[in-house]
């Protein structure tokens, strides 16, 4: 399964359709738990990583939290 | 050693002071460690304490950077009451790889304070800033 992931071709071998989770680990993103991810423009709510279908051609960009505080 | 230009770092002073008394968030870029160029981003937790930025607001400034061929070089937040150093909160959520994670603290607001930090798998390590 051919995708662009980031900007950047990306081959998902001997897949035809994967979750978001299963892109993920595919991908070998680390704490994916803090990762937000965009789906053909659409970012997904978390509750969707798993029924959530990524397909050939698809355009998936995730990044991470960027967040933090002054007191904890 | 993360070099930014001076109107750039006044710029992230006054933003903070703009803020003020929320926390404010944003993002530098540029190419080879040299900022060309600030993006405010907003502080969805609208808070004193902490910030998230707009997931919304994250992608759309990472696509413009790809068609522009810069880099995000370093996330910066305000701390408006606490000394420029990173929180356990900002250690823990310093999750993007490669980038500088700057301070910019008001706690004494005659002279506000910017630093830099290299924070990498919970390691803080200070990093230069040279301003011209």
């Amino acid at each position: 399964m051919n995708l662009t992931v980031n900007g950047k071709p990306a081959a998902i071998d001997g897949k035809e359709a994967l979750n978001v989770h299963e892109l993920l680990d595919a991908l070998k993103v680390e704490q994916a738990q803090y990762v937000t991810v965009e789906l053909n423009g659409d970012i997904l709510d978390r509750d969707d990583f798993e029924r959530a279908i990524i397909r050939e051609g698809d355009a998936v960009e995730f990044l991470y939290f960027m967040g933090g505080g002054a007191n904890r | 050693m993360l070099k930014i230009p001076q109107h750039i770092h006044d710029d992230i002073i006054v933003h903070a002071k703009e803020g003020f008394p929320l926390e404010v968030c944003g993002m530098l870029c540029g190419r080879e460690g040299e900022v060309s160029v600030t993006y405010r981003m907003t502080n969805t937790d609208q808070s004193n304490e902490h910030f998230m930025m707009d997931p919304k607001e994250q992608f759309s400034v990472v696509k413009e950077l790809r068609a522009k061929g810069l880099e995000m070089l370093a996330i910066y937040h305000s701390h408006p009451e606490t000394p420029a150093r990173p929180s356990e909160e900002d250690i823990r959520l310093a999750l993007t790889p490669n980038v500088s994670y700057v301070i910019v603290s008001l706690m004494d607001p005659s002279a506000p304070s910017l630093k830099s930090f290299r924070i990498t798998n919970g390691i803080v390590e200070p990093e230069d800033v040279q301003t011209a």
